[in-house]
């Protein structure tokens, strides 16, 4: 009996030596560090070397020309975040004052699309706003002259809106939904009109799920390619293309493509940084 | 007396015909401290509520200085609310929790209005120094503080409080409510309060109100409540007291355990079955010979100024309060004086409160909690020939 116990915790020792949370974490240490650390070593060495393997800023001065791919990236991202907030927002709300049963249902069908392939999302905007698509048909049956919405930036803020709405919907919804009811009571019992508890209560107290859903939208729009790609018709190259192009097109040169990818890694880091620091105060940025 | 203030006129709550407020019919004059008290469940924060104006009664008329206000939203009610949880705006500071109805008012006060305010209601609350902290780094009894002067300092004629003490610990609810007396009387407003407590709802009341079951029970200053309860709910509810079965042989005689009692009450029915109340307190020990009715002593506790004694009448068991010891197991006689007797009708509640068959020490934390049916057996001959 004491023997058994004995051989019994020598094997629980070991199993907690090689299960301990240390050893658990391997697996996924070593993951990050072949595909994610050192892939941006590479990026940065890439970036910082010539084609002789010498130091030089050289890619990053080339870079120049490409100011209006820059410019062009952030306005369409920024525009386009700028309309799943008008749109996420208020129906975030909504969502978030309906009962129990309505909510689940609604965060089904807003999921329900990610759960599709990307591509073929993208695709099916193409088939509903090309030339002789169905939206350009409806307007026809309607006596309306067709519009050339199709490869214009138009059409690639439609693409980012329509697959990157539910990243800001849901971050909001789920914000506002925890707000407690006896807040919005004590606003309105301190003479609050409906007006003034949303911006004095509701507004404040949601600023976390819309700081979280402005950069989960903001980040994929700016370096989207498959988007302007297929619905803007690559006319107007955004920042996604143009790396694309220095690792797989005719143009080939990687060095200029990390050089590029490491000051869009940047910025983007800079501007969570300050979404970051906007919502301190707040009881920590919501994550999905 | 001052004049009406609110007035509920046959209220009805439900929820999905649930009733929770059985047409109801409340009185609340200007100026007055008034209690809403009675068990867990029983529609006090409802009641509250349809005040506040964040619930309708589904049927039935809510008035304010003679005005029907059923319909009017919160927002335009010139009453405000302290919260069973605070309800404080997380996302403000102490000021701004204090300053958020004052920036609210129209025509709009000045910065200068609205910081003169805030601290001075800081001071009346003992937060001074507190103005710029985040609420959510406040105790339980500061951010009571908090929750208070947010809803006095756009100066209402009323202020609706849902058991605001109840999570204090107890010296800190001592002292809050000698304070919100002391600030109620200095505001010189109509407090409704709202407590399980009937302590609290003593100490501090002009009224109190007592409810059990979405109805009132009844109404009345603490004192005639006291004294007078109107059935045998009221009177396990404030206070420790021992009910049991009599009969009123006429005006000022009441027969209880086959003796007659001399009583002040009149006004029955001759030979009517009654619940009659006698507080512990008011049972006089005296030697044996000289006793009313005789019993013996099962159980003794200690409660600083006096002693709990349970005395058993021939199996029906009384709780005595008294200075004087005497020992468990040891045959005592009890005098009862005319005005410690009170005569209540039958109600639905008879038979159910004020038996201490079940007596352990923790009763009295129990008997304001639930409602302990028990069957009114082992009542009769409990008399000493
Ligand atoms: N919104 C609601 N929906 C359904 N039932 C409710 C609602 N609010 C209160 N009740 C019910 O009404 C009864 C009285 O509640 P309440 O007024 O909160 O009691 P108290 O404040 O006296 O404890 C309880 O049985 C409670 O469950
Ligand atoms: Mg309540």
């Amino acid at each position: 009996m004491r023997n058994n116990g004995a051989v019994h915790g020598a094997f629980r020792s070991a199993a907690m030596r090689f299960f301990s949370p240390r050893a658990l974490a391997a697996p996924y240490v070593v993951w990050m560090a072949a595909f994610v650390v050192a892939p941006i070593v590479f990026v940065v060495i890439y970036a910082f070397t010539a084609g002789d393997g010498a130091f030089t800023v050289g890619n990053f001065a080339e870079m120049g020309r490409f100011v209006g791919v820059f410019a062009r990236s952030f306005w369409l991202a920024l525009i386009s975040t700028a309309v799943c907030l008008a749109l996420g927002y208020p129906a975030a709300y909504i969502l978030a004052r309906e009962s129990g049963r309505v909510q689940r249902a609604a965060v089904v069908l807003i999921m329900l699309p990610m759960w599709m392939n990307f591509l073929l999302r993208t695709y099916a905007w193409m088939s509903i706003l090309e030339r002789n698509g169905l939206l350009n048909r409806l307007l026809g049956a309607l006596g309306i002259a067709p519009l050339d919405i199709i490869y214009t930036p138009a059409a690639v803020v439609i693409g980012m809106v329509y697959n990157f709405l539910p990243f800001m919907v849901l971050p909001i919804y789920s914000v506002i939904a925890k707000i407690d009811r006896s807040l919005i009571e004590a606003a309105a019992d301190l003479g609050a009109a409906p007006r003034a508890v949303f911006t004095r209560v509701i507004a404040p107290l949601s600023l976390p799920g819309v700081l979280s859903g402005v950069t989960m939208v903001f980040v994929p729009a700016v370096s989207t390619f498959v988007i302007s790609k297929l619905l803007g018709g690559g006319k107007e190259i955004l920042l996604g293309d143009l790396i694309e192009m220095q690792f797989r097109g005719a143009a080939y040169n990687p060095r200029l493509g990390s050089a590029i990818s490491l000051v869009m890694m940047v910025i983007v880091i800079v501007f969570m940084y300050f979404m970051n620091r906007f919502g301190e105060g707040e009881e920590g940025v919501a994550i999905l | 007396m001052s004049k009406e203030l609110i007035r509920l006129q046959r209220c009805t709550m439900a929820f999905d015909g649930d009733v929770v407020l059985n047409n109801i019919d409340l009185e609340i004059r200007d100026k007055e401290f008034l209690t809403l008290l009675g068990p867990s469940g029983c529609g006090k924060t409802t009641t509250l509520r349809i005040i506040g104006g964040f619930t309708a009664p589904t049927s039935g008329d809510v008035f304010f200085d003679g005005a029907r206000i059923n319909d009017l939203p919160p927002h335009k009610r010139n009453v405000n609310t302290v919260f069973q949880k605070y309800a404080l705006f997380t996302h403000l500071d102490v000021f701004e929790n204090i300053a958020f109805g004052l920036r609210q008012m129209r025509p709009k006060l000045t910065r200068d209005e609205i910081s003169r305010r805030v601290f001075e209601m800081l001071e009346i609350v003992s937060l001074r120094g507190f103005e710029k902290r985040d609420v959510s780094r406040l105790s339980g009894g500061q951010q009571q503080r908090v929750a208070i002067a947010r809803a006095l300092v756009p100066r209402p004629r009323v202020l609706l409080l849902d058991e605001p003490l109840g999570a204090l610990d107890l010296r800190l609810r001592k002292d809050m409510q000698n304070e919100l007396k002391r600030i109620q009387q200095a505001m010189d407003i109509t407090f409704i309060y709202v407590t399980h407590d009937q302590e609290e709802a003593l100490a501090m009341s002009d009224s109190v109100v007592v409810m059990d079951g979405g109805e009132i029970l009844q109404i009345g200053k603490p004192e005639d409540i006291y004294n007078e309860p109107k059935n045998a709910f009221v009177a396990d509810f404030i206070g420790e007291s021992n009910i049991v079965d009599g009969v009123m042989i006429c005006d000022g005689t009441v027969e209880i355990f086959g003796r007659r009692f001399e009583c002040l009450d009149k006004g029955f029915a001759r030979d009517e079955p009654v619940d009659v109340v006698i507080r512990p307190e008011d049972i006089d020990i005296v030697p044996l010979g000289d006793g009313m009715l005789t019993g013996t002593v099962t159980n003794i506790t200690f409660k600083g100024v006096h002693y709990d004694i349970i005395v058993d009448f021939k199996g029906f068991k009384w709780l005595i309060q008294t200075t004087d010891i005497s020992p468990v197991g040891g045959r005592i006689g009890i005098r009862i004086d005319p005005d410690g007797i009170h005569v209540m009708s039958k109600s639905k509640y008879s038979g159910m409160f004020g038996d201490y068959s079940s007596y352990s020490a923790e009763y009295d934390e129990i008997s304001d909690a639930t409602v302990e049916a028990e069957p009114g057996d082992a009542r009769e001959e409990g008399y000493e020939e």
